[in-house]
């Protein structure tokens, strides 16, 4: 057995980072959420004023049900996307499986900012992708809905969030022993059947984990929107930043911050529950 | 006759084999893990095959499965060609040597899952899957997942999940092999029990070689992926073939020697055999040695000094090692017979020394 000195000693440093750098900023923010600019300076005067605005302005109900609405297209077409990758390289890509895997992570060394201007350079009006169009005779000025468009926003975060959601679904697939698909085409279950009955259940913890990595990480994303959203694909991190860097409304900021925390921690909460649902071991 | 195969759907020779091996060959790669492969299986036998790990004898099984084709040959099972089709067409089920069940599903939806994917009406799944759990005594688990069962449970569990199905084959992959000894003995007995119950062909795959005796109809004994001799478990035993197969099941003596004029000599051992002059190989079981009571012999007997070595002491019988001279070792059998030191007569009959090929 350890002693307690020992315990004390090890177990201080990340009780003591998560104190410092995760609870005190939460605090922070909740507070500061709590109180007031007045005069362009703020004021620690406790009050509910900016969750009222949250409430009353329409503006920011209306940003918030598009970035949810962005964040579960991202999730949906990732899923659409890795899962299908993560079931061909996990059960039929043979022994090419270690250089799939590979190709797969790859994209994620390169900076996420350089993959923004890439979409950038793909999709505006004098990009590449309309320079093909107009090339090929198939529209004669440049298309304009491809920048500038939550589309824009929706396909950038794809691509970028693709490989989070493959990781967790690949490492599930892998888990389950083989044993159990030849058990099931044994007892007459067609390799459709098979996959619907035993592969996708199994699957359920790596597509939940992947689906939540999804969604959480485009519900705060203000990187996309600010390189290829235009004002149509603005989401409510592009407002949280604006308020906190530009209007220096920091109460009001944080409000919206609390909120996001909120259903962030919900959502969590919820996978989790049903994560240990679709556990069996 | 003629009314019977009327009254039957499907006309089978009775005579004809529930399942034929023609020429089966699997290679992996560089390869070769069965040869040329060639056996059949009667209705309501139980078949098994037999032999070390890397004999071939779970590919065979995995062949006829259908998780694996076949290299060359074919595989053909009631008058139908079995190897073209894929597994889930196939009526044939098997049980996992660690069981394989659904971790997701409680064991009467494990037990029901065959049933379900063929689209069985809901009443009959319920029957039938109740009857199955009874007949393996596991009807109270039936809302347990399988983490929660011992090995023993899992295993009844799978042979219900397979049976439910009635198979016209059920293949078993060394489905023994993860009890501990003494509910493996209980398992052997009631899974023979169960076969001449039902009456469904069984084809079993082990490499211990006392389970398959105590099971097996025939047994067919696998080695480097070729089959080296196929006969029913007594006669296997009684008549090797072939020196590898007197070895692998039970204990023998496995003597070399020649015969030369119409007397075979091997060692100290010398006994008359008409057979043509040449090098030769004998089985001679331990068990089939006795000592020799004073002073008698018959004419169809070989009688030889030996001192005992070495007395291993086993209950109801005892190993004795004795060396016949000039080294040669040979084990002897014994009903219990006490303590044994210094030179003795043994005995054994020259029927009971078999030849057998290399």
């Amino acid at each position: 057995m350890y002693s307690r000195a020992y315990k004390t000693i090890v177990s201080a440093p990340p009780l003591l980072w998560v104190a410092l750098f995760l609870l005190l900023p939460y605090a922070l923010m909740f507070a500061h959420s709590l109180w007031a600019v007045q005069d362009g300076a703020l004021v620690h005067h406790w009050n509910l004023a900016n969750y009222k605005k949250l409430l009353t302005n329409p503006l920011y109900a209306e940003v918030l049900f598009r970035t949810m609405r962005i964040a579960v297209s991202v999730m949906l077409c990732s899923l659409l996307l890795g899962y299908p990758l993560a079931y061909y390289l996990s059960f039929h890509s043979g022994p090419r499986k270690e250089l799939l895997y590979q190709l797969v992570i790859v994209p994620l060394w390169v900076s996420y900012l350089v993959r923004g201007y890439a979409w950038k350079t793909i999709l505006g009006s004098e990009g590449v992708l309309n320079g093909f169009l107009q090339y090929a005779h198939i529209t004669q000025a440049p298309v304009s809905f491809l920048l500038y468009s939550p589309f824009a926003v929706v396909l950038m975060l794809t691509h970028i969030y693709t490989p989070f959601v493959f990781l967790p679904i690949y490492a599930s697939l892998e888990h389950i022993p083989r044993p159990l698909v030849e058990a099931s085409q044994d007892l007459g279950a067609s390799p459709a059947s098979t996959f619907l009955r035993v592969i996708l259940p199994l699957s359920m913890p790596g597509l939940l984990a992947g689906a939540t990595f999804a969604f959480v990480l485009s519900l705060g994303d203000f990187l996309a929107p600010l390189l290829v959203g235009g004002s149509s694909g603005t989401m409510i991190a592009n407002i949280v930043q604006t308020l906190f860097g530009a209007t220096y409304d920091w109460p009001l900021g944080a409000a919206i911050s609390v909120c996001i925390l909120l259903i962030t921690l919900s959502l969590l909460f919820i996978t989790e529950r049903l994560e240990k649902r679709w556990s069996f071991k | 006759m003629s009314s019977a195969a009327i009254s039957q759907p499907v006309l089978v020779d009775a005579d004809a084999p529930l399942l034929e091996v023609r020429s089966v060959a699997k290679r992996f790669g560089a390869r070769d893990v069965l040869k040329n492969i060639s056996l059949n299986i009667a209705s309501g036998e139980f078949l098994t095959l037999l032999g070390e790990s890397g004999s071939g004898k779970t590919t065979l099984l995995r062949l006829i499965a259908g998780f694996e084709p076949p290299t060359a040959g074919e595989i053909w099972m009631s008058g139908e060609r079995l190897d073209t089709l894929p597994p889930y067409k196939r009526r044939v089920n098997t049980v996992f040597q660690n069981y394989a069940l659904f971790p997701h599903l409680n064991v009467r939806e494990n037990v029901a899952y065959g049933l379900r994917v063929q689209g069985s009406p809901k009443k009959e799944i319920a029957g039938r899957v109740h009857d199955a759990l009874k007949m393996v005594k596991m009807v109270e688990f039936a809302g347990a997942r399988p983490s929660r069962l011992s090995g023993g449970q899992q295993q009844r569990v799978a042979l219900a999940r397979a049976l439910v199905n009635r198979p016209q084959l059920l293949l078993l992959d060394e489905p023994l092999s993860a009890l501990d000894a003494n509910l493996r003995k209980q398992m052997q007995s009631e899974l023979k029990a169960l076969q001449r119950e039902i009456g469904i062909t069984f084809l079993f795959v082990t490499h211990d070689q006392e389970e398959a005796m105590a099971l097996s109809d025939r047994i067919a004994l696998l080695k480097d992926g070729a089959l080296e001799q196929v006969a029913p478990a007594r006669e296997i035993y009684a008549h090797p073939a072939t020196a590898y197969t007197a070895q692998f099941i039970g204990q023998t003596n496995l003597l070399r020697g020649e015969i030369r004029r119409g007397i075979a000599t091997c060692g100290a051992l010398r006994w008359p055999l008409e057979e043509a002059d040449g090098a030769v190989r004998f089985s001679l079981r331990p068990e089939t040695i006795r000592l020799s009571p004073e002073g008698k012999r018959q004419t169809y007997e070989v009688k030889f000094r030996a001192t005992v070595r070495q007395q291993i002491y086993g209950g109801a019988s005892e190993l004795l090692e004795v060396d016949c001279g000039a080294g040669q070792l040979l084990r002897v059998r014994l009903p219990a017979c006490g303590p044994l030191t210094g030179e003795h007569d043994f005995v054994f009959s020259i029927a009971d020394a078999i030849r057998v090929a290399d």
